[in-house]
């Protein structure tokens, strides 16, 4: 556990962002809280220094007078203040003569004494003093309050040995010192809740500075990270189809962009692949395969038609070997036609003007087509952007059409109308879902289950013990979706991709209009699809072509008053080798249109009404 | 100089050789066959052939870079180009590079023996007009009209002003077959493919050949006279002896396959 969290980077920038915080706050805290102290401790130092001059000061005169009654009540007096603890003043032996104690008077101090070390540690005692060496700090009793004392020496004067009393030499120096004790319990008080405040204070600034650092952290760094590695697994296991949802302007942000357009590209890049490489493989496929049969094939048909010369004069022999010749030709014709419909080449497209490709194809085939009779009408848009198609094989199309649609009308005086226009349409009912997987991308499109004429997304369907296949229309809003199995309860059923059996349901919505779950398909580059699973429910969402809204299109149609196609063949037109032609028709021809038109990305459709005609109509899309 | 073998065959399948020489010994015609292109290149600069039958698909060197040799080196015998592979790119390419004909495989004994009865023609035609320059082609037939596009030697095709084409069979082409007896059209308003047979023309040797048509694209017209009077094919193909009138479909694309008739045979 702690190594997974080790290893995010959010985690780690917590962690080193914490601890600086913590010993920045901590040093601060702690200078602070000493400073505090030793300004508190100098104050009062200063004031007890305050109160020795002061004390000095108002017993001297008295002293001077020898007037020790009025020096005694002076002392008391002052004493009385809570926070003075003593005030003594000690003669040249240490015999404490004046005391706010009274307990104390008449006490002997030992020269060793901490008090008096400070002068009396050498073998003459010193004369001059700083403030600071003059002052002790110490515990009266071991857990009574702090006391600071301050000796005082008092320093002779002239009227100090020459006044009456004759108490002092003029040889002395020091006549005594004066010693204030203070009460430090006050000022430690004071310190103790000004650390307690301070401490307090640190560790709230530790802890919201902490917790500021970890949210900002975490949106900033770790969930658009977290994102962008989910992003990056996804794409490494297959699915190239993932977009990093938006994360912000800054430069994680443009690092999702920047990143959803590199998977598109490569998306786009190995369909392109994909594709080419699968018509090569197919064309190489045929190609070798007809020349692996028509070398055996040469052997059987000629040693056969040479046997049929042989035999010129014995009928019998004749037509059994007839029989022979004339299949193997077919199987020739055969593996002809085969050829020739792979080989459909990779088109060479460039950005044309439709309207220039019908005039020339209405060029080539006006002719003939006036030979019987028949009127070419043109209703070409004016403007017509340019699109990008390979404009031999789109001659080929509407020659094909054209021409068609001439042979359709069978009376003198029919018209076929050739027209161009500019579209714009919804994605609902037009966008057509080429290529669908699950998120691991299994290929789910079959060409085995077509809903008009369109391969379907299929998928497997286990409920209440039974399994069957569910196709799902391609094209987008349509719903002509076909169900192998009945699904009593939407809410039983299990959806699964046929090839690993993974479940295709929708993890974080349900269906907007009735509740149900939602089958989610994977579209490469295009995001993903949704589909409610309740039967007649009808609700889909594909944001991916939503987001971009309606379309354009260039609409090119072909119609004709013919005799029109029988309903139940309208499916059917474009599958190869279907032909109402009879022996005359090779069935090829709309199939390899159909090719075309699916290889440019557009769509092609059929209206027909028997005895009033038919229109066969090109959607292409376009982009400005 | 020892008797010219007829027919020297190319061909890395031994049932194709097999076959062939069968077929071409029962019909008097001497014959040698061999499997490589190297092999058969050393043969013909030793050799005398009157005719190559090659296939495309050879190990190493293929059916096109025999051609090619053929050229660069002199070696004027003509030479039949036969494969599996008859896709139509392969054909017009032939044909472009110098084929005198292409029979995709598999073929029938007649339209091989046509094919090689016409190689054979062409032989002594070529031999009969030889110059005394080496490597030139010296004309021996009739070329086309200037404004006509052919497809290697056998027919020719004309676009008219609206975008129709007229096409026929070439001048040399019809020294090569004997006294048309019959000429079998396709159907009016069937598709034809550029090298692929168009019209089938029975001789009075009872040879049956193929015409191959120079452009892919619809027919919309036939000669009907020739019906009646096939022999104006031989008597004059580039105007009354005309066989279709089509609508092509990728003209662009497929003159680039075709020979300008300014350039002569």
């Amino acid at each position: 556990m702690l190594a997974q969290l080790t290893r995010k980077i959010g985690f780690k920038l917590i962690v080193v962002v914490g601890m600086t915080t913590i010993i920045t706050i901590g040093i601060f805290a702690y200078i602070n809280i000493r400073t505090q102290r030793q300004n508190l401790l100098a104050e009062v130092e200063r004031h007890a220094m305050q109160l020795s001059e002061t004390v000095r000061n108002s017993t001297r005169y008295d002293m001077l007078l020898n007037q020790r009654e009025r020096i005694h009540i002076i002392i008391n007096d002052i004493g009385t203040d809570p926070s003075i603890d003593e005030v003594r003043v000690l003669n040249k032996e240490g015999k404490i003569i004046y005391s706010s104690r009274k307990d104390n008077i008449g006490r002997m101090v030992d020269k060793q004494a901490e008090s008096c070390y400070a002068c009396h540690a050498a073998d003459r005692p010193l004369e001059r003093l700083s403030i600071s060496q003059r002052t002790r700090v110490f515990r009266i009793h071991p857990d009574s309050a702090r006391a600071l004392g301050i000796i005082s020496p008092i320093y002779t004067q002239r009227s100090c040995w020459d006044a009456d009393c004759h108490a002092h030499s003029q040889q002395q120096q020091v006549l005594g010192v004066l010693d204030v004790t203070l009460s430090l319990a006050d000022a430690d008080e004071r310190i103790q809740t000004s650390a307690i405040q301070i401490g307090i204070f640190a560790l709230s600034a530790i802890l919201a500075a902490s917790l500021i650092i970890a949210f900002f952290v975490n949106k900033w760094v770790n969930r658009p990270v977290g994102a962008l590695l989910d992003a990056t697994k996804q794409v490494g296991a297959g699915n190239l189809s993932y977009t990093v949802p938006d994360l912000g302007k800054d430069d994680i942000g443009m690092l999702a962009h920047s990143f959803n357009t590199m998977t598109m590209k490569l998306s786009e890049a190995r369909m392109q692949l994909f594709q080419s490489d699968k018509m090569a493989s197919l064309g190489r496929l045929a190609a070798g395969v007809a020349h692996e049969i028509n070398n055996p094939l040469t052997g059987v048909l000629t040693y056969a038609s040479f046997l049929l010369k042989r035999t010129q004069n014995t009928p019998e022999l004749q037509d059994d070997l007839k029989v022979v010749v004339r299949e193997t030709v077919r199987c020739r014709e055969i593996v002809k036609s085969l050829l020739d419909f792979a080989r459909q080449s990779i088109p060479k497209k460039n950005p044309s003007d439709m309207n220039e490709i019908i005039d020339r194809s209405i060029a080539v085939v006006e002719h003939q087509v006036s030979i019987k009779g028949v009127k070419i009408a043109k209703i070409l848009e004016p403007n017509l952007p340019r699109i990008t198609v390979d404009p031999n094989q789109m001659q080929q199309v509407f020659v094909n059409l054209i021409v068609n649609a001439a042979d359709a009308i069978d009376q003198e005086g029919g018209t076929v109308t050739v027209s161009t226009k500019l579209i714009q349409l919804p994605p609902q009912g037009i966008a057509q879902i080429r290529s669908a997987c699950c998120p691991r991308g299994h290929n789910l499109m079959t060409s085995d289950f077509k809903i008009d004429g369109l391969p379907s997304i299929s998928v497997k369907a286990r409920t209440g013990g039974t399994e069957g296949f569910m196709m799902f229309d391609p094209v987008y809003g349509r719903n002509r979706n076909h169900f192998d199995l009945e699904v009593k309860n939407p809410a039983e059923v299990e959806i699964l991709c046929p090839e690993c059996n993974l479940s295709l349901f929708e993890e974080q919505a349900l269906c907007k209009v009735c509740g149900s779950r939602l089958v989610s398909f994977v579209v490469p580059s295009h995001g993903e699809f949704e589909v409610c699973v309740k039967k007649d429910c009808g609700f889909q969402r594909w944001i991916a072509v939503d987001s971009v809204g309606t379309k354009e299109y260039v609409e090119l149609s072909v119609s004709d008053t013919g005799v029109g196609i029988a309903k139940e063949n309208l499916s059917k037109i474009f599958e190869p080798f279907f032909t109402t032609k009879g022996q005359k028709g090779t069935g090829l021809g709309l199939a390899v249109i159909w090719g075309i038109i699916d290889n440019h990305d557009g769509t092609i459709g059929v209206e027909s009404e028997l005895g009033v005609g038919t229109t066969f109509k090109i959607r292409l899309p376009f982009q400005r | 100089m020892s008797r010219p073998t007829d027919i020297l065959v190319i061909d890395d399948e031994q049932v194709v050789r097999e076959g062939l020489c069968r077929v071409c010994e029962a019909g008097g015609l001497t014959i040698e066959a061999v499997g490589d292109a190297a092999t058969g290149l050393r043969m013909l600069r030793a050799g005398n052939y009157k005719l190559v039958v090659c296939d495309v698909m050879l190990p190493e060197l293929d059916g096109f870079q025999v051609l090619k040799t053929m050229k660069e080196e002199g070696i004027t015998t003509p030479l039949i180009m036969i494969t599996g592979c008859s896709t139509m790119q392969n054909a017009v390419n032939a044909l472009k590079e110098g084929a005198i004909d292409f029979i995709p495989k598999p073929f029938t004994v007649d339209e091989l023996e046509s094919g090689i009865r016409r190689g054979l023609e062409l032989q002594k035609l070529v031999s009969a007009t030889a110059g005394s320059q080496p490597g030139s082609q010296p004309v021996h037939a009739r070329p086309c009209p200037a404004d006509a596009h052919r497809l290697g030697g056998l027919s020719w095709v004309r676009l008219e002003q609206n975008g129709i084409g007229l096409v026929g069979v070439t001048d040399l082409f019809s020294k090569t077959i004997s006294a048309v007896s019959e000429l079998k059209f396709f159907d009016l308003d069937s598709d034809l493919v550029q090298a692929a047979p168009c019209a089938t023309i029975t001789t009075e040797d009872a040879l049956v050949h193929s015409i191959l048509s120079p452009l892919s694209g619809k027919i919309v017209e036939r000669n009907e006279k020739l019906s009646s009077h096939p022999e104006l094919i031989r008597q004059d193909p580039y105007a009354a002896g005309w066989l279709y009138r089509i609508v092509p479909v990728t003209v662009a694309y497929e003159l680039n396959n075709l020979i300008p008739c300014t350039q002569v045979f």
